[in-house]
C-alpha cells in the first residue's frame, strides 16, 4: 500500500515544477516559432507587381539571403527601391520596386548590388543588360494604342534595349484592310524587366506591364524542338529535302 | 523626500530614497547614460534620411559606417545561415565584429544600451509600476531559449528569415528609417503585453534576440557586482527596477554563491540597480573583481 502510494507520487515537487515550467516554455516557444514559420511560408509568394532589384537571386534563395538592412535602398540614386513593411504582400523588410511608380534606371555601376552585404543581390551581375528583374508583357491587346492601329510606340521608344527587348512587328490591319499595325513585341532574351515601358505607357492603366519572370513566362515541354532552329543549327534539313509525292486521283479528270 | 521613511520605499516609485540621499543626477546616472546611448545610436542612423548626413547607412540588421565599417547583427545572420544561405564576406566580417564586441563586453549590453525596443518595454514597466498594475503573469524565463531554437528551425524549414517578418526589434529600427506599415501594431502589442499581460514579459522572457545575446555574453567581462551587499537595507528597490530580477538574489544574498558578482548572461548591465540603491550596494565592474567591501 505504502509502496504503491510512493510510486504514484512525484519524485519531488521541485522536479515536477521544473518539468512543468520546461514543458510550458517549450510549448510556448515552439508554438510561436511554428506560427511565424507558417506565416512566412504562406506569405512568401511575390505579388505580381513587385519586382526585385537587379541581381536578386531566385525568390526562394533571396528570402534566405536578404537580411532586410536596406543598404540597397540607400544606394539607389533614383529612389526606385523600397523596403516592404509589415502588412504589404511582399516579405517584411525586403527590397522591391513597382515599375509604374519608379522604374529601374539600369545604372552601369549597379550600386544596389555592390551595397548588398550578404549576396542576396548577386555580385556576379556586372553588366546591367544581363539583369532579369522581371519580364515586360503586353497584357492588354484591347487597349494598346498600337493594336488599335495608332502609332503610339512609346514603350518601344523608351526601352533601354530598344529593337532587341521590344521590337515593332508589322502586321496587316484587317479592319481597315489597307493599313499596317506595328505591334510592340517583347523578347525575353533581352528584356531586363526595368519597367520603363510600363512606367511610360500613355494609358491611364498601362497596357504593358512588367511581371516577375515566373508569372510572365510560359514553358515548352522539354522534348519540343523547333524545326527551323534545328535546321539552322545543322546547316540544312535533318530529314533531307522535301519528298515529292505524286498527286493521285486526278488522272481521270485529265483529258 | 521626508515623506519616505528611511529603509522603506514606495513600490510605485522605487529610487526616491536614492534621490534623497545621492541627489537626482547620481540616482539616475546609468539611466541617463543609457538613454544617451540608445537615442544617440538612433540619431546617428536618422541623420542620414532626415538631414542627409550619411555617417551610418542601413539599420541594426546590417549597416555601413563611414562607407567602410560593416556591422551585421549576428543573430539575423545566423537565421540566414539556418535558412541555407552562406553570405558574402562583408556580412561575415560585420557579424564577427559585432559578436566579438558583445562576447567581450557583455551580450545583453545590446538589449539595454542599443536595442530601441528597450524604450518601449522600459516605458511599459514604468507605467506598470506607476499604475500599480498587478495583472498578468510572465511566461517561464526559458521560453526565450526555446523560441530562439524555434526561430532557427523555422528559418531552416521555410528557407527564409521567418522571425524577421515579425521581429519587433527589426520592425522598430527599420520602421524609423524605411516606414512602419502595420509594424506599429506589433510594437503596440509589445507595449500592451508588457503592461497588462506579462511584467517584463517581452525582453525578459520571450525575445529570442535577447536570448541569443544572453548566450553570447555568458563569459563577458563587464559585470554588476553587489560589492557593498552588507549595507543592504532590504528596501527592494533594485528588485522593482531590475528587468531580470532573478539575477540579483544569488549575488546580493549569497544564495548558492559567495562571489558578489552577478555572473549570468541574463543581466543586461543597465545599471538601474546601482542608480536606485541609496546604499550604493551595486557597481558596474569586471568579472574578476571579487572584492566585497562593507
Amino acid at each position: 500500500m505504502n509502496a504503491e502510494t510512493t510510486a504514484n507520487q512525484p519524485a519531488s515537487k521541485a522536479r515536477r515544477r521544473f518539468l512543468n515550467s520546461i514543458a510550458g516554455a517549450a510549448g510556448a516557444g515552439c508554438l510561436m516559432a511554428l506560427g511565424v514559420g507558417l506565416y512566412a511560408r504562406q506569405a512568401s509568394a511575390l505579388p505580381s507587381q513587385a519586382l526585385r532589384p537587379p541581381g536578386a537571386r531566385g525568390e526562394a534563395q533571396f528570402l534566405s539571403a536578404c537580411i532586410r538592412c536596406g543598404l540597397c535602398v540607400r544606394d539607389c540614386p533614383y529612389n526606385t527601391l523600397k523596403l516592404a513593411t509589415l502588412g504589404s504582400s511582399v516579405a517584411t523588410g525586403t527590397p522591391y520596386f513597382e515599375a509604374r511608380a519608379i522604374p529601374c534606371e539600369m545604372c552601369d555601376d549597379i550600386p544596389c548590388v555592390k551595397a548588398c552585404p550578404t549576396g542576396a543581390l548577386d555580385r556576379e551581375l556586372s553588366d546591367i543588360s544581363k539583369a532579369r528583374m522581371g519580364l515586360a508583357v503586353l497584357t492588354d491587346h484591347e487597349t494598346c494604342l498600337n493594336f488599335l492601329g495608332l502609332r503610339c510606340d512609346v514603350c518601344y521608344r523608351v526601352c533601354p534595349v530598344i529593337d532587341k527587348a521590344i521590337t515593332l512587328e508589322i502586321v496587316h490591319n484587317p479592319r481597315s484592310d489597307r493599313h499596317a499595325m506595328l505591334l510592340p513585341t517583347v523578347h525575353s532574351d533581352y528584356c531586363t524587366g526595368c519597367g520603363k515601358c510600363e512606367k511610360s505607357c500613355v494609358l491611364p492603366v498601362a497596357a504593358i506591364k512588367v511581371y516577375p519572370i515566373k508569372l510572365a513566362k510560359g514553358k515548352l515541354p522539354e522534348h519540343y524542338r523547333k524545326g527551323w532552329e534545328e535546321k539552322a543549327k545543322a546547316g540544312g534539313s535533318l530529314i533531307g529535302d522535301q519528298i515529292k509525292l505524286p498527286v493521285r486521283g486526278l488522272e481521270e479528270t485529265a483529258p | 523626500m521626508s515623506a519616505i521613511p528611511s529603509g522603506k520605499s514606495s513600490p510605485e516609485r522605487p529610487g526616491l530614497e536614492a534621490i534623497a540621499v545621492k541627489g537626482w543626477l547620481r540616482a539616475n546616472k546609468w539611466l541617463f547614460l543609457r538613454r544617451l546611448s540608445q537615442l544617440g545610436i538612433l540619431a546617428l542612423f536618422l541623420l542620414g534620411p532626415w538631414a542627409g548626413i550619411w555617417i551610418v547607412k542601413g539599420n541594426l540588421s546590417s549597416s555601413l559606417t563611414l562607407k567602410t565599417l560593416p556591422l551585421t547583427d549576428p543573430y539575423v545572420l545566423l537565421q540566414s545561415l539556418a535558412a541555407g544561405h552562406f553570405p558574402y564576406r562583408t556580412a561575415l566580417i560585420g557579424a564577427a565584429i559585432v559578436a566579438a564586441f558583445y562576447f567581450l563586453v557583455g551580450g545583453r549590453v545590446y538589449c539595454s544600451w542599443v536595442c530601441p525596443v528597450n524604450l518601449i518595454s522600459d516605458a511599459a514597466a514604468w507605467a506598470r509600476r506607476r499604475l500599480g498594475l498587478k495583472s498578468g503573469h510572465a511566461p517561464d524565463a526559458n521560453t526565450r531559449y526555446w523560441l530562439l531554437a524555434g526561430t532557427l528551425i523555422a528559418a531552416g524549414a521555410t528557407g527564409s528569415l521567418a522571425w524577421e517578418w515579425v521581429n519587433p526589434v527589426s520592425i522598430l529600427h527599420r520602421g524609423l528609417f524605411f516606414g512602419f506599415g502595420l509594424g506599429g501594431f506589433v510594437l503596440l502589442g509589445v507595449f500592451l503585453y508588457d503592461l497588462l499581460l506579462a511584467p517584463r514579459g517581452w525582453c525578459g522572457h520571450v525575445c529570442p534576440m535577447g536570448a541569443f545575446y544572453s548566450l553570447l555574453g555568458r563569459f563577458a567581462l563587464l559585470r554588476v557586482s553587489a560589492a557593498r551587499r552588507n549595507d543592504c537595507n532590504d528596501c527592494m528597490d533594485c528588485f522593482r527596477v531590475c528587468p531580470e530580477p532573478q539575477v540579483i538574489r544569488p549575488a546580493l544574498k549569497q544564495v548558492g554563491q559567495q562571489s558578489p558578482i552577478i555572473d549570468t548572461g541574463n543581466c543586461t548591465l543597465c545599471g538601474r540597480c546601482a542608480d536606485v540603491c541609496s546604499k550604493n550596494v551595486f557597481q558596474i565592474t569586471h568579472r574578476f573583481n571579487q572584492r566585497s567591501e562593507s
